[in-house]
């Protein structure tokens, strides 16, 4: 069993500071719609809010383990040690980006750091990350999968069958299933079975005899309690479990989408721009995961009010490069667009 | 030295050789492999050889990832209907990882499947869909029309750095051919004449060709010379091997037992059309399934799709008109 008071204050620090540096990183992409309009084509979507369950999830990790997510992807890389400034001119779809400007916001690939690749298709990786899993059986490595996807794609025929494969085979994988309660623009409360029956939804879990639990998402120390047990079980050949991470998404769920010329930016959140419901984002809002561990790492001295900002004021800089290395680097030429068809 | 060897025995015989010469391939599918009796999990044991419950999309989408990670699995899907349920990993997966990525990642897999089973199937279980992939940049796709080209594609394919679609013609199965034995290669994208002629060029894929080359015969009879071009792969297509055919006889029939415009056949028409059309002295002519769904009964079946006789005719047609310069 791991427990949070076993966390070093080093290791406490690091959750911090990698929890930033997501916020920072999804920060820049949205100004960036106001700033360098069209300069991100297509379709963006952020994991504001997201940082605690990432990243505490993610403290459970050892080195080679593999890191698969849905196209919601940006926050695991920057956690993974992935520059910031390639993601950043991949976004921009520039020649320096990590995937050469190939793939954009929802399809970053760092297979070198364990993070294979992502899917724009909603649940798609789920059966690739049990792949990543059966790898690590076969060849006895070890290696555990991380598996991230939203509530919505819990919902997707593909869960179903490589949640059941994953439990027949014994896999060692950890589906962790972020409700942040809105599958798109769609709140979870109109097409979610358990979430209409007043149930949670790692009671999913049951279907396959696997541990479900749910745990509060915005709190980094409780997810790494969570996960690190599904993540202890898995290595040790016991097979997968199902996380339900509850969060709420503090950016709508992509940038609006518009026809160009016609510029294109982040919309207000579902909750007040579809369903009118104010109260219900000002509460997610106050109860911002990174605030929150801010202010409970410096009460218990982990942290000064200036070392808080000092990694603040690092993030801030770290990511105003980024876009400024983006900006930089050329666009590709356009008859690389050959390339990488076949292997 | 060769051996005479059905095709079914052809391809279980190139799987088990893979598997032997490297650890990363695996075999997996639906009602496979159940008992210990099994040859394949005697020789490589359960680690290796799975049994998968009926679920193409994530059989297929743990095929990607594991490969993604390094495997290369084989999945045994039975029917080629059956891969339509899972589309998305066949069409807008497996194929889109690498270019997405930038090159980063490969997705070496084998997606095996039989095709085009008419035998009084019905309307699901007969059908030929590989126009469906054979457009799908980042795709392969072969259709091995003999014991020989089973053995030798399907060791290919599985060495292959990208995903393949390996279709095998169900009536084809327990025909009997010369295979080499050992080690096999039948190199992807490279067409293959089955028979040489002067008169007439017939393309053909899968069970097509061995129609073909019986319609070849009878127009040798007859006194026709039909040269029989087997392209085993669709996708890449080998297009130079056909024109070069084309170029030799000036006439080209195209027979696919798909329906009219989901054929391969559509396809290679319209290479030939721009990049043979001054080598051509007649229209060319396509023997296609009719635009129906395959029906049940025997007669009706029949009917729909292409047979000797229909080969005949149209071989026929093609040499009795001549095109008219203007």
């Amino acid at each position: 069993m791991r427990k949070k008071e076993d966390l070093g204050k080093d290791r406490l620090i690091w959750i911090y500071t990698q929890m930033v540096r997501i916020r920072e990183f999804e920060e820049r992409v949205k100004r960036t719609f106001l700033e360098h309009p069209g300069a991100m084509r297509g379709h963006t979507h952020l994991g504001d809010g997201a940082e605690a369950s990432i990243v505490g999830a993610l403290a459970t990790r050892n080195e080679t383990d593999f890191v698969m997510p849905s196209y919601r992807c940006h926050g695991y890389p920057i956690v993974l040690g992935t520059p910031p400034r390639n993601m950043m001119a991949e976004l921009y779809g520039r020649k320096d980006g990590l995937c050469k400007g190939f793939g954009g916001s929802m399809h970053l690939a760092d297979p070198a750091r364990y993070f294979p690749g992502t899917s724009g298709i909603i649940a798609a990786a789920i059966a690739h990350a049990t792949g990543a899993a059966l790898t690590a059986q076969v060849k006895n490595t070890g290696q555990v999968v991380y598996c991230f996807f939203g509530d919505g794609a819990a919902k997707q025929g593909g869960f179903f069958e490589s949640v059941n494969m994953a439990a027949c085979w014994k896999l060692p994988i950890v589906y962790v299933l972020e409700n942040n309660e809105y599958q798109a623009y769609t709140h979870i409360s109109l097409e979610d079975a358990n979430c209409m029956a007043g149930d949670p939804l790692s009671k999913k879990a049951a279907a396959f005899s696997i541990p479900g639990v749910t745990v509060d998402g915005t709190d980094p120390l409780k997810v790494y309690e969570v996960v690190g047990e599904a993540v202890d079980r898995a290595r040790s050949g016991q097979g997968p479990s199902l996380i339900e991470s509850r969060f709420y998404r503090l950016s709508a769920h992509g940038n609006a989408i518009t026809v160009p010329p016609a510029p294109t930016q982040f919309p207000e959140h579902e909750a007040i721009g579809v369903y009118g419901n104010k109260a219900e984002f000002q509460a997610a809002k106050a109860n911002d995961p990174i605030q929150r561990f801010r202010s409970e790492l410096i009460k218990n001295g982990v942290l000064s009010e200036a070392e808080a900002s000092r990694i603040e004021q690092a993030a801030r800089s770290e990511m105003d490069e980024a876009v400024q290395f983006a900006l930089a680097s050329p666009l590709p030429s356009p008859e690389e667009a050959t390339n990488y068809v076949y292997a | 030295m060769p051996r005479e060897m059905m095709y079914g025995e052809a391809m279980a015989t190139a799987i088990m050789e893979e598997m032997k010469r490297d650890p990363n391939v695996i075999f997996y599918g639906q009602n496979m492999a159940m008992t210990e009796r099994d040859p394949m999990l005697k020789a490589f044991g359960r680690n290796r050889v799975r049994i998968a419950p009926i679920s193409e999309t994530a059989e297929i989408g743990i095929a990607i990832g594991a490969a993604m990670t390094g495997l290369r699995p084989i999945v045994e899907l039975w029917m080629s209907e059956f891969m339509l349920v899972a589309m998305d990993q066949v069409i807008n997966e497996a194929p889109r990882l690498r270019y997405m990525s930038g090159g980063q990642v490969k997705v070496p897999i084998v997606l095996k499947a039989g095709y085009g089973f008419a035998a009084g199937w019905a309307g699901q279980h007969s059908n030929c869909i590989y126009h469906t992939m054979m457009g799908i940049p980042g795709l392969k796709v072969v259709l091995p029309s003999t014991p020989a080209d089973a053995k030798g594609l399907m060791a290919a394919a599985i060495r292959d750095d990208n995903p393949v679609v390996y279709l095998h013609p169900y009536m084809l199965m327990i025909d009997s051919g010369e295979v080499p034995e050992g080690e096999f290669v039948v190199p992807i994208g490279i067409a293959d004449v089955k028979r040489q002629g002067t008169d007439i060029t017939i393309v053909a894929t899968g069970w097509m060709v061995k129609k073909s080359l019986a319609a070849a015969e009878q127009l040798a009879a007859e006194g026709i010379s039909a040269e029989v071009v087997d392209p085993r792969s669709l996708a890449p297509l080998d297009v130079e091997t056909i024109v070069n055919s084309v170029k030799k006889t000036g006439r080209l029939v195209l027979v696919d037992q798909a329906p009219r415009h989901s054929s391969a056949a559509a396809i290679i028409a319209a290479e030939v059309a721009e990049h043979g059309f001054e080598h051509l002295r007649a229209p060319i002519k396509m023997v296609t399934a009719l635009d129906t769904s395959i029906p049940y009964s025997e007669p009706l079946e029949n009917y729909v799709l292409p047979n000797e006789e229909k080969i005949v005719q149209a071989a026929k047609s093609v040499l009795m008109r001549q095109v008219v310069a203007a």
